[in-house]
């Protein structure tokens, strides 16, 4: 038995290595002084720095936009898609479309972003939108990747779902259309409510794909932390990072909960 | 028991006073190369609770599905009511199916789920929460309106099932295998309040189910089916006295089955050398049948006299040794064993509750069977 041993131990170990740097940067988040390694007391007023620096509210302020507008249409184009690829049996482009909406999962975040630059490079000289580069032009590439996490966690619950169910709604009248919003919909909404906020957490994250696509006057808050820390770390990002992990945390954490319930209601 | 008469009480598919409701003919469904439903033909009337009774994967789901438009015919034509069904989708079909599953929308209420049907056709809020309120006093499910399904057990889930596909009032309900989950006493509490429903609303229902008793129990008429074809139709008792095959003698009830050749084709009787019983069975009316012809005869165990003194009779009178009893509660099944070493079951009432005098094991008996006890089978 002496796996019983080792077995917590390297459980630990695993988790240290994951959590020490995110707890230290939260611990270093209400740090009083001025130095980032040096720890001088307890202290939240660098969380209230953060409140009056213009830069860092409007940052805040696009990402969120961004963000929201993002996982509402990934979550959309993604149910659509999984729906297509679960539902309408073998039809011509069917393997293409599988391939593709579950290429941005694999793809570089480089070279998603570089060839999304191109295309909207080439779309403004040839038809003239997206004028110029900014928030449209993240929000857009954004819904990009997202959809394809949408897909797949939609397309997991599509093929789970009991086909019964909808044949008894159009058997008691509904037209399909009726049948999807009725019935198909509320029943895989944990899935969606699941697929939305990882979109959502994904846009906020993003760095790589949103310095691409951006333009003058657009930057998201990755960027504007990135761009902070090149001049060395202050104070006031560890305090933003540590309401970016909070964010993140609930979002993921509702996420897997709602995939849960999901899962035990319906029954799986 | 007293089992209650279903509507249908006329028998137009005896007398032929009225036009089938439900006219299948020549119907086929293949799925690629494989025949799910072969050449189906079926006349059902109004007011009829039919049962589609046969083995798994025999293809009742499918043509139950075709009646509800979730499958289209490869070949043949289905009429409800004189209408043809064909490109009629779901929707737009005169039917309301309950599923084996139940599929009850699970994140709606029980009421909802009732209400469901009446919304898409249209009727307003207060004149379908009566329509629901009414069906749930019907089911005896008042008490839990507001409840979701997961929230139910199984029977109540399966009576919510049973009141949504019956609050639109169908012309058809079409049924598949709906006691299917329910424990044996539930099952037959529900039987009885299925028929009573069915007289009641004056629906005509058609079942699905592969439970033979079920099926006596519902049934005005039966339908035994087996790979994809209908092999016999009638009612139960025609259907358990009269089969037309060793299939549906064997698939309903218990049976002997004995292999015989003709030795004697008279008018009035025959008579089947029969090897298994090291003698002949005489059958006590004609059967249009030639000299030295292959044959069945298939005879139940209820009407298998055992006795320990010798029958006062001639035909039919065979000696054997008891070789087990099941004790049944109502009835014992006497497993006997003959002298050519084939086995017999017989079934005895247990009319008294201790009989020193019973038969049991080992004890050398006398079986007979009355001359028309039995069915005479050509295939
Ligand atoms: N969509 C389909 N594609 C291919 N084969 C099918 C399909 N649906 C049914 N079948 C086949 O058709 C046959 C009849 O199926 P069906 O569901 O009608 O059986 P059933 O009589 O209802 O059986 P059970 O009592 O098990 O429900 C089965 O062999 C089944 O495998
Ligand atoms: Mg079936």
């Amino acid at each position: 038995m002496r796996r019983n041993v080792w077995l917590p131990a390297f459980v630990i170990l695993g988790f240290v290595f994951l959590y020490a740097p995110i707890l230290s940067l939260i611990v270093f988040s209400f740090n009083e002084s001025k130095l980032v390694t040096v720890w001088g007391g307890f202290s939240t007023k660098w969380y209230g720095e953060l409140l009056r620096n213009p830069q860092i509210l409007s940052a805040a302020w696009i990402s969120l936009k961004v963000a929201v507008t993002s996982a509402t249409l990934a979550t959309v184009l993604g149910t659509l898609a999984a729906f297509v690829l679960t539902r309408f049996g073998p039809f011509k482009g069917r393997a293409l479309l599988t391939g593709m909406s579950a290429a941005p999962l694999v793809m570089p975040d480089v070279i998603t972003g570089l060839s999304l630059l191109l295309l909207f490079v080439a779309m403004e000289q040839l038809i003239g939108w997206p004028a110029g580069r900014g928030m449209t032009t993240i929000i857009i590439a954004h819904t990009t990747f997202c959809m394809a996490y949408v897909t797949v966690v939609a397309q997991s619950r599509f093929a789970s779902l009991d086909e019964s169910l909808e044949e008894a709604a159009m058997d008691l009248g509904a037209r399909p259309a009726r049948v999807f919003f009725d019935v198909t919909v509320p029943v895989i909404a944990p899935a969606l409510v699941a697929g939305w906020l990882l979109s959502f957490t994904l846009s906020l994250d993003d760095l790589v794909v949103a310095s691409f696509v951006t333009g003058p006057g657009a930057s998201t808050l990755p960027m504007v932390i990135f761009s902070k820390v090149r001049l060395g770390v202050s104070p006031d990002i560890n305090a933003l990072a540590t309401i970016i992990i909070a964010i993140v945390a609930v979002g993921v954490g509702i996420a897997t909960w709602q995939m849960r319930r999901g899962a035990r209601k319906n029954g799986g | 028991m007293n089992t209650p008469v279903p509507v249908a009480t006329s028998k137009p598919w005896i007398t032929g006073a009225e036009p089938p409701f439900i006219r299948i003919s020549k119907v086929t469904k293949r799925f690629g190369d494989f025949y799910a439903v072969d050449d189906v033909s079926l006349d059902i009337y109004k007011g009829e609770l039919f049962c589609l009774l046969g083995g798994s994967g025999c293809g009742k789901s499918t043509l139950l599905r075709m009646l509800a438009g979730f499958e289209t015919p490869t070949e043949g034509r289905i009429e409800i009511d004189g209408q043809d069904m064909a490109g009629k989708a779901p929707y737009e079909r005169p039917t309301n199916m309950m599923f084996q599953s139940y599929a009850l929308f699970p994140h709606m209420t029980v009421e909802k789920n009732v209400a469901y049907g009446l919304y898409r056709d249209g009727m307003k809020k207060a004149e379908a929460m009566e329509k629901v309120a009414e069906m749930l006093r019907l089911v005896q499910l008042t008490p839990f309106a507001s409840r979701k399904p997961h929230q139910l057990s199984g029977g109540q889930r399966q009576r919510v099932a049973l009141a949504r596909s019956l609050v639109k009032r169908p012309k058809l309900l079409l049924l598949d295998e709906p006691l299917g989950a329910l424990d044996k006493k539930l099952r037959e509490e529900t039987q009885f309040e299925l028929i009573k429903i069915q007289e009641s609303l004056g629906v005509t229902f058609i079942v699905v189910t592969h439970d033979q008793e079920e099926a006596m129990t519902l049934a005005s008429r039966i339908g035994v089916m087996n790979a994809g074809q209908i092999v016999q139709v009638g009612e139960p008792p025609e259907i358990y006295e009269h089969p037309n095959s060793r299939f549906v003698a064997d698939f309903i009830g218990s049976v002997n089955m004995f292999e015989g050749r003709v030795t004697e084709d008279e008018p009035d009787y025959i008579r089947l050398g029969v090897a298994d019983l090291g003698g002949s069975i005489y059958v006590g009316h004609g059967v249009s049948c030639v000299l030295d012809q292959q044959l069945w005869y298939a005879v139940r165990p209820e009407k298998i006299r055992i006795s320990r003194t010798r029958p006062d009779k001639t035909e039919n009178v065979f000696r054997a040794v008891v070789d087990e009893i099941a004790y049944m509660g109502n009835i014992s099944i006497h497993r006997l064993k003959l002298p050519t070493g084939r086995l017999l079951s017989a079934t005895k009432a247990n009319l008294t509750r201790h009989d020193d005098e019973a038969i049991t094991w080992g004890d050398e008996v006398w079986v007979t069977w009355d001359d028309t006890a039995g069915a005479v089978l050509t295939r």
